[in-house]
């Protein structure tokens, strides 16, 4: 197995538009090997949008973006090598139902990394029963709570051995009593050193494990800090009100 | 009354037909079918892929086949098809009506398969796709392995009613002219009923259709009907919190 090695993020004037509407109006974000960093702020913000571009599933209309040292906006990058480094869970967790749990995560394993069938399912067992799900294997996603659905899908971004990971609101879709499952993974996740950008709106979360948190508002970077800092005294309008609504 | 049923039912034609109908014409008619069908699949999951492609070189043409060869009757298309491709010389077949028969079927086929495979595409959520691609799958490997599968489950009811038509379109294979050997159920009933001047055996032609057509029909129906219910999830949620905090102590 490789050793798996953890990656910043630097983004550099980003700007994304669809269509007529300036999503992201120049980003300027460095993130550290093995910082945790949480991106707040209101819906349309551009939060997602910002997130999604650091694996291009948005392409950015101008601006760089690197993740370790290679460029990915870059003309020639091989962005399905990259992608594979750069792991991403998502809102709606995204599992592929008519696979197995297991199958969900060996799929990539054998087509993107090459392993052979066995080995995949090894990694499989081992990353299942890190999110407790070692029983769940040969279950369908539609058989699995909502709670257990995201711990798969982050089992499978881990498979791949990513150097960083992407946390599109994650807990957004589940019952309030399945978040705590999924975050405790977060948190040990984030204890282990791996490089992580969560776009969040747990509070509580941000708070107890981000190093930084990136408040961004109407496209652009409001204000960034260690969350004391920016939770306890809020240096702009825009972020003392958004928290007041939110806390 | 008796008129009516020695016109239509005269079970000593209809006796008479059976041998040639279930051993030359429902073969005949099932080879046609199940090869036309096959052809259908095949370029229509092609033809389907350029119809959702953003590449308009793919597009606009994939675009302009389906819309033809769905706008033109069938019988006019076999026929310009399965003679033109002979006629230009183009006989990789040789002479025999039977293979254009097949081709030109197929190609119609392929033509409201590839639709019905766009819409089964396309009605697989975005994020399926967007989740291949962030494990880093190429586009390719992603429509094959996680999108395309789960838009053929949602759409196999209309593909079967599609191969249901494909049954009754290899009636009209007859016009570019068929050897003794190779007429299917149609041809032979009408074969019979003009030289006896009696309409049973087509009757009995038209009654082995049936049997094939009408359980399709209902499969369909079966199958459509579980597809929209879906199957009842069993959902049993163990207490997540315990087992993350021990299985991350050890890890």
């Amino acid at each position: 197995m490789t050793t798996t090695t953890t990656f910043g993020v630097r983004v550099e004037g980003l700007h994304k538009s669809f269509g007529q509407n300036e999503v992201l109006k120049g980003i300027d974000l460095k993130i550290e090997p093995g910082e945790v960093v949480c991106i707040i702020g209101p819906s349309g913000s551009g939060k997602s949008t910002l997130l999604r571009s650091m694996n291009l599933l948005e392409v950015p209309t101008s601006g760089s973006i690197y993740i370790g040292d290679r460029e990915i906006t870059a003309g020639g990058a091989d962005i399905n090598e990259l992608r594979s480094h750069v792991g991403m869970v998502f809102q709606s967790f995204n599992l592929f139902p008519h696979m197995t749990v297991e199958r969900n995560i060996t799929v990539s394993l054998e087509r993107v990394k090459g392993l052979s069938s066995a080995k995949a399912k090894d990694v499989a067992a081992a990353r299942l029963s890190e999110v407790g799900l070692s029983s769940k294997a040969s279950s369908r996603p539609f058989n699995l709570s909502g709670g257990q659905q995201q711990r798969v899908a982050i089992a499978r971004a881990l498979a791949m051995e990513p150097g960083i990971m992407l946390f599109d609101e994650v807990t957004s879709a589940l019952d309030p009593e399945l978040v705590k499952g999924v975050l405790n993974i977060m948190i040990d996740l984030a204890k282990r050193g791996m490089t992580m950008v969560v776009v969040t709106h747990e509070m509580g979360f941000a708070r107890q494990v981000a190093d930084r948190v990136v408040f961004m508002d109407r496209g652009v970077i409001v204000e960034q800090g260690p969350p004391d800092e920016l939770f306890i005294s809020p240096r702009s309008e825009r972020l003392r009100s958004f928290l007041s609504e939110v806390l | 009354m008796n008129d009516f049923i020695n016109m239509f039912f005269n079970i000593e034609l209809i006796t008479k037909v059976l041998p040639d109908l279930v051993g030359v014409g429902l073969m005949n008619t099932l080879i046609l079918a199940v090869s036309a069908t096959a052809i259908a699949l095949a370029f229509g999951i092609v033809i389907a892929m350029a119809l959702i492609s953003r590449h308009r070189w793919l597009n606009w043409p994939a675009r302009i086949y389906v819309d033809l060869l769905r706008g033109l009757p069938v019988i006019l298309t076999i026929f310009l098809i399965g003679q033109g491709l002979p006629y230009m010389g183009v006989q990789p077949f040789g002479p025999s009506a039977y293979p254009y028969g097949i081709i030109s079927l197929g190609l119609i086929g392929a033509a409201y398969m590839a639709e019905i495979f766009r819409s089964g595409i396309q009605s697989i959520h975005h994020g399926q796709l967007e989740a291949a691609r962030a494990l880093g799958m190429p586009y390719t490997t992603s429509m094959a392995m996680i999108v395309v599968p789960q838009g053929i489950r949602n759409v196999f009811p209309a593909l079967t009613n599609q191969f249901i038509g494909i049954v009754k379109d290899t009636s009209l294979v007859y016009v570019l002219g068929l050897a003794v050997g190779e007429r299917e159920l149609y041809r032979i009933g009408q074969d019979m009923s003009q030289r006896v001047g009696n309409l049973s055996p087509l009757v009995a032609a038209g009654i082995v259709y049936l049997i094939i057509t009408v359980p399709l029909t209902y499969y369909v129906n079966w199958l459509d009907n579980r597809l929209r219910t879906g199957r009842v999830p069993v959902i049993v949620e163990e207490p997540a919190t315990k087992a993350i905090a021990s299985e991350g102590a050890k890890a």
